[in-house]
């Protein structure tokens, strides 16, 4: 029995304004419109994208929730019931895309940032040197020197250091997840901007050969396209144990997609389904993690630094506690809104926890242990502003990571579609036409704009705080105050309430 | 003369004989007392170097109690800690203008070879100056280091001076403050110069970075319970130059790093030490406006902030090296002066005994 599920979205078509130029028909990637002597919406089709009303050069459509897709209902929400319909008619696991959007508390947006005022001058950005540079690795706990003071020499050689201009690194985003032109895009701007971009567990692809000093590269369970070659063409090398928005789960890339790029790039054979599963099936203990991490420093000669990605979870301080201490470099915990490509559903929303307490959480126990120097923090899952960067170096980062925010620089409209492989803007997509839609110099541009604005962003509320060196927030919780928290969640991100001063 | 400024920003003065030559404590004061409107009467101190020659290998321990209890307490902690070589009480002169002083007493102590097995002398001394202020009730240490001491409280600093009898002392480093309080209120043991060991530091500004240079000594065992960003500086000097080694040079260097800017233009030695101290001691850079001068026992450093947003004149004379918030601070004890400047933001001032000066 079909269960005729009525159309989330209704897509409205002014055909007084229509001149029939069928840019929409051409523009819809999801089968939404039709031409029959004039232009006809299946509204069940759309999702939203808004490619069509981007681009009707007479501003003929409109696209309105439908308001009567199910009577309102708190407890019966209309998607709880639909996904229900949609269950009873297919018995699968509901599959999408993007990150969790439901109505979780965003503690970021409950913490306050400090600014100076008579006794500690605020500083002024535009005239003072406001620094964002900040270095990825492994730290000493001390310097040792040799030498007179007149002829001091360093004796202490430092483990490898990756050097950002701005604290902002784009997330791992796997070639076959989105298209060679949105990694391409990424690449280009990761490099103007001083910055990484990650290649996610898809391999490299050969285009991107001239970037390779300012891309992560990734080792997935799937081990897909990794070799010494690969391992040694970038500036760091991550291991993916989990990911946000879909801890302790794997990757899917469908047979489908995987065409002949895709194909060499990870390789694996044309149209076979790419699986990488949660587990690596030699890992099964920190012990065994420990050994890839050495045998992952050793093939690149000790030369780059590694990182293990892992997502925020309840016990997530002391893993990551014991990931420094197998010899990680950096630590990348990403939180439970993390985007993805495809991940069921109830997991996206329901497994894992917020960034903001993870990352409190993991900062305090490597300080208590002594070895916070001994690994960067790197946090992701729904960075959204510059703000949040801000918030999270305050409660320990030493960087964060956008995935979802740089796609939305790209053109993303958060459809959460991005498993269907039919993105209208050319992002999470392989299929050629849809590719072709984004240029990758202009998503280039858009991203390094973001990237400029959130770091001028970042000067001016460092500049507000009194100091002009993104160390000096690293960690400094008490430039922070929560705002309607309750005394447990301040305990553990470290914070004092609003109203408390020093 | 009536002015409707508000004078504010606090105080500093300190002076220097390389030659180790002992000056006596009326200079300071009449140092710091030039500058009497940069402070408001509540807080002002001086640290002193060389002025306990006859136990110059002992720690004085200078104390502040505010009862009778907390004493008594404090010398039964000592007598399980320490040999106590002698007592008594600091000398000091009631006048007006100082008003409610705690118990002032110093120790002289050293520390019995048994209680080393696992630390270092320094370690031991550190960790019984922590412990006193974590947990004897109403005892602060004001200072601990060997042959210099702290003396300081709630007032101008030119009434402390008189009130401790400083006339009374000789010394090769003086450093002194005057307090205009903002963060915390005046109380004694919150008056600068903030000590541990023979560190010292007199500090005007705020240190906005405080917070994360809190969190980082933490993870060294440093206890900071004081409420105040200027206890940073000195443990911060101690960790740097005492336990990880650093050459004072570099340890300043770390506080107040150079910009990236002028990082990268450095040549290709200096650029790669200037790199690793803020890769690996990014949490110990001081930010916020300060000048400050820091006291130890074979020197003096004057240090500004990054954009010099607070006031820092140097100069010299013969073997004498000064430095002070004004040059008028400086002049009115030194008129003739061969050498005055103004340190560029950032750039450190050393002053340093002469190797054979004991
Ligand atoms: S794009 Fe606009 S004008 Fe063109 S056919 Fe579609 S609705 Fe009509
Ligand atoms: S990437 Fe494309 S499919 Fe995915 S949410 Fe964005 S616009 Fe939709």
């Amino acid at each position: 029995m079909e269960s005729q599920l009525p159309a989330e979205f209704i897509v409205n078509i002014n055909h007084e304004r229509c001149r029939k130029c069928k840019r929409c028909v051409i523009n819809c990637s999801f089968s939404a419109i039709e031409f029959k002597d004039k232009v006809t919406a299946n509204n069940r089709q759309c999702v939203a994208c808004h490619r069509c009303a981007t681009f009707c050069p007479e501003n003929a459509i409109t696209i309105i929730h439908n308001p009567l897709d199910y009577k309102d209902g708190y407890n019966w929400s209309p998607e709880i019931r639909k996904n229900i319909l949609k269950q009873a008619e297919s018995g699968g696991i509901i599959l999408t895309g993007m990150g969790n959007p439901r109505p979780y508390p965003i503690y970021w947006d409950h913490m306050l940032i400090d600014a100076c005022q008579v006794t500690n001058p605020s500083i002024d950005p535009l005239r003072e040197p406001m620094e964002l540079r900040t270095y990825l690795g492994a730290k000493p706990e001390a310097l040792e020197f040799e030498g007179d003071i007149d002829n001091i020499s360093l004796k202490t050689e430092l483990a490898p250091q990756v050097k950002l201009d701005i604290p902002i690194v784009f997330a791992a985003m796997s070639y076959g997840a989105i298209s060679l032109n949105a990694h391409k895009a990424l690449a280009m701007a990761a490099k103007r901007m001083g910055t990484l971009m990650n290649t996610g567990e898809g391999g490299l692809h050969e285009d991107l050969a001239g970037y390779t000093d300012r891309i992560i590269v990734q080792v997935a369970s799937g081990r897909f396209g990794v070799t010494s070659k690969y391992l040694n063409n970038s500036a760091l090398v991550e291991i993916k144990i989990g990911q946000g928005a879909k801890p302790g789960i794997g990757g899917h890339l469908p047979g489908e997609k995987v065409g002949e790029d895709i194909s060499k790039t990870r390789m694996i054979p044309v149209g076979t389904d790419a699986l990488s599963p949660a587990p690596h099936h030699d890992i099964y203990s920190i012990e065994d993690l420990s050994q890839l991490i050495y045998a992952i420093k050793e093939t690149t000669d000790y030369k780059k630094p590694v990182s293990v990605k892992i997502a925020a979870v309840h016990n997530v301080a002391a893993i990551a506690s014991g990931i420094v201490r197998a010899g990680a470099d950096i630590v990348m915990i990403d939180g439970f809104r993390g985007g993805t490509g495809a991940a069921p559903m109830v997991i996206r929303d329901h497994v894992g926890i917020p960034i903001e307490l993870a990352l409190a959480a993991v900062d305090d126990r490597l300080r208590q242990e002594g070895i916070r120097n001994r690994a960067s923090i790197l946090v992701g899952g729904s960075i959204r502003q510059s703000a949040d960067v801000v918030k999270a170096i305050a409660l320990g980062a030493d960087a964060c990571v956008i995935g979802t925010a740089s796609l939305i620089a790209m053109g993303c409209r958060v459809c959460q579609k991005c498993y269907t492989g039919n993105c209208a803007w050319g992002i999470a997509t392989q299929k050629p036409e849809l590719v072709r839609r984004l240029n990758p110099e202009v998503g280039a541009d858009r991203l390094c704009n973001l990237l400029t604005a959130w770091g001028h962003e970042i000067q001016e509320v460092l500049g507000s705080l009194g100091i002009n060196a993104i160390e000096s927030l690293r960690g400094s919780r008490e430039r922070l105050r929560g705002v309607g928290l309750s005394q447990e969640t301040l305990d553990i991100l470290g914070i004092k309430h609003a109203g408390i001063g020093q | 003369m009536k002015s409707d400024g508000i004078p504010s920003g606090c105080a500093i003065s300190g002076l220097m004989s390389e030659d180790g030559r002992r000056i006596g404590g009326k200079v300071i004061i009449r140092s710091i007392a030039c500058m009497h409107d940069r402070s408001n009467g509540l807080g002002g101190g001086f640290a002193a170097y060389g002025i306990y020659p006859k136990r110059k290998d002992m720690y004085a321990f200078h104390m502040m109690f505010d009862n009778m209890q907390a004493k008594e307490n404090t010398e039964e902690f000592f007598k399980d800690h320490f040999n106590v070589d002698k007592d008594e009480a600091i000398p000091t002169q009631r006048q007006n203008g100082v008003s409610n002083p705690p118990i002032l007493w110093r120790y002289f102590l050293e520390v019995p070879e048994n209680k080393l097995e696992f630390l270092s002398e320094r370690d031991y001394v550190t960790k019984t100056v922590m412990k006193i202020h974590s947990e004897i009730d109403g005892a602060f240490v004001a200072s601990s280091g060997m042959n210099m001491g702290a003396f300081k409280g709630v007032g101008y600093p030119e009434d402390i001076g008189s009130f401790y009898k400083l006339e009374d002392y000789s010394a090769y480093i003086w450093t002194s403050h005057g307090r205009f309080p903002t963060n915390t209120p005046g109380w004694w043991g919150g008056a600068h110069p903030f000590t541990l060991l023979d560190w010292s530091v007199v500090h005007n500004g705020e240190i906005s970075s405080y917070g994360i240079n809190k969190r980082y000594l933490e993870m060294f065992g440093y206890k900071l319970e004081l409420r105040t960003d200027t206890e940073v500086i000195a443990y911060m000097f101690d960790l740097l130059v005492r336990k990880h080694k650093l050459p004072v040079e570099k340890a300043a260097e770390a506080l107040a790093a150079p910009f990236w800017k002028d990082i990268d233009r450095m040549e290709s030695q200096k650029k790669k030490i200037a790199i690793a101290l803020r890769q690996v001691y990014g949490s110990t850079l001081l930010n916020g406006p300060f000048s400050i001068i820091i006291g130890h026992n074979r020197g003096m450093i004057g240090l500004n902030d990054r954009i010099k947003l607070r006031p820092m004149t140097a100069a010299r004379k013969d073997d004498m090296l000064y430095m002070a918030s004004e040059e008028s601070a400086i002049r009115e004890i030194a008129p003739d002066l061969d050498e005055v400047w103004s340190p560029m933001a950032g750039t450190p001032v050393f002053g340093t005994l002469k190797a054979e000066v004991e």
